[in-house]
C-alpha cells in the first residue's frame, strides 16, 4: 500500500526536480545571454545607427567611426554617460576630430546602455572585453 | 505541347517585360496641391480654369550668411526638406540621401537645395556653416537655412509637410521626412520619401524631366 503509483511519482519528482531546474538555469542564461546581444543590435539599429551607419562606418567628417575606434578602449569609462547625456564638445577618433555635438539617449536604461556598448564592443572587428551591469551602473551614477 | 506552349508563354512575358522596360514613356511630373480656380474670357466666352498651387516666396539666411529668396531659385528647379542638426533620428538619413542628390547635380546650376532648420534657434548660422563644412556642401548647390521660427513652420505648411515641437519627440520636434520637388515656376511636383534611397534615386532620375518641359 505504501507503495502506490501516486507516492512512487512523487518520489520521482523530488529526484526530477533539481535536474529540470538546473537544466532551465542552463537554458534561461544562454537564452538571456543572447537575448542581450540581440537586444543590443535592435537597440543599436535603432538608436545609433542613423548617424553611426549599419555598421558602425560613421559618415565623412560629421560622425565618427565606431569600427576600429581607438576611443573606444581609450575612453571606455566615459562611454556609458556619452551615451545616456551626447556629448557638446568636439571628439577626437583615430587622430581625426569630429565637432558636431552628440544627441544624448535619455529614454535608454542602465541596461540598454550595456547591451549596446557590448553591441558595439563585439561587432565590426571590435574586440574589446565586454561590461558587466555592474560597471555600467556605477559608471552612470558618476555622470556629471 | 503544352510544356512548349508554357516555354512560349514565359518567353513573351519575358520579352514583352524587357520592351516594356526601356521603351516606357517616363511618367510626367503632376502638379501638386490646391490649385487656384481663375475665370477668363476666350473667345468671349467665360471659361474657369485652375492654375497650379505655386510656393508663396520666403526671407532666410544660409550657411554663409547669405540671404536666400525666392529669387535664389528663380528659374530654377529646386529640393526643399526641413531637418534640424542634432535631430537623432531621421535628418541624419535625410542628410545622408540628401548628400547623394547634391553630388549628383553638384555642377548642374539649373537646380538648388533648400534644408530648413526646425530649430534655428541652435542651428545659427555658425553651427549650419561647421555643418555644412562636415557634411561637405557646395554653397552654390546647397542652402541650410535659419530664420525666424515662425517663418520656418509657415513655410512647412506651405510646402504641405508636418512640422512641430513636440517634447516627447527625440531632439524635441517631429517632421516630415519628405524631400519636395519644386520646379521653375516654384510649383510643386513631387514629394519623395528622403530617407527611403530608392525614392531618392528616383528624384534624381525624374528632376532632369524638369529641365526639358
Amino acid at each position: 500500500m505504501s507503495n502506490s503509483p501516486a507516492k512512487r511519482s512523487i518520489k520521482a519528482i523530488w529526484f526530477v526536480a533539481p535536474i529540470v531546474a538546473i537544466l532551465l538555469l542552463v537554458v534561461m542564461r544562454s537564452f538571456l545571454g543572447n537575448q542581450s546581444a540581440r537586444a543590443g543590435e535592435k537597440l543599436y539599429a535603432q538608436h545609433c545607427a542613423q548617424c553611426h551607419g549599419a555598421n558602425g562606418e560613421g559618415y565623412l567628417k560629421l560622425y565618427p567611426p565606431l569600427a576600429g575606434a581607438d576611443y573606444l578602449a581609450k575612453f571606455s569609462e566615459t562611454l556609458p554617460c556619452l551615451i545616456r547625456n551626447g556629448a557638446q564638445q568636439p571628439m577626437v577618433v583615430n587622430g581625426v576630430t569630429y565637432r558636431q555635438a552628440m544627441p544624448g539617449n535619455a529614454a535608454l536604461s542602465d541596461d540598454n546602455i550595456r547591451s549596446i556598448l557590448n553591441y558595439i564592443n563585439s561587432s565590426w572587428g571590435n574586440e574589446l572585453p565586454p561590461v558587466t551591469y555592474k560597471e555600467v551602473r556605477e559608471l552612470l551614477e558618476g555622470c556629471e | 505541347m503544352k510544356n512548349a506552349l508554357f516555354a512560349g508563354l514565359i518567353l513573351a512575358s519575358i520579352l514583352f517585360g524587357c520592351k516594356n522596360d526601356t521603351t516606357q514613356e517616363p511618367r510626367k511630373l503632376p502638379y501638386m496641391g490646391l490649385g487656384e480656380i481663375v475665370e477668363k474670357t476666350v473667345d468671349g466666352k467665360t471659361v474657369s480654369d485652375t492654375l497650379p498651387y505655386t510656393v508663396p516666396g520666403f526671407r532666410f539666411v544660409d550657411q554663409d550668411s547669405s540671404t536666400i529668396t525666392e529669387a535664389v531659385v528663380e528659374n530654377k528647379v529646386y529640393v526643399a526638406d526641413f531637418f534640424f542638426t542634432s535631430c537623432p533620428t531621421i535628418c541624419p538619413i535625410m542628410k545622408k540621401e540628401m548628400k547623394r542628390v547634391h553630388d549628383a547635380f553638384l555642377e548642374d546650376d539649373r537646380i538648388k537645395i533648400l534644408s530648413h532648420s526646425l530649430d534655428p534657434e541652435y542651428d545659427t548660422v555658425g553651427v549650419l556653416r561647421t555643418y555644412a563644412e562636415d557634411l561637405g556642401v557646395d554653397s552654390r548647390r546647397w542652402h541650410l537655412m535659419t530664420g525666424p521660427k515662425d517663418s520656418i513652420y509657415y513655410m512647412a505648411k506651405q510646402y504641405m509637410v508636418s512640422a512641430m515641437e513636440d517634447e516627447n519627440a527625440p531632439g524635441g520636434y517631429v517632421h516630415s521626412g519628405a524631400f519636395i520637388l519644386v520646379d521653375q515656376q516654384r510649383r510643386i511636383r513631387g514629394y519623395y520619401d528622403g530617407t527611403s534611397p530608392e525614392e531618392v534615386d528616383q528624384m534624381i532620375r525624374e528632376i532632369p524631366q524638369l529641365f526639358d518641359e
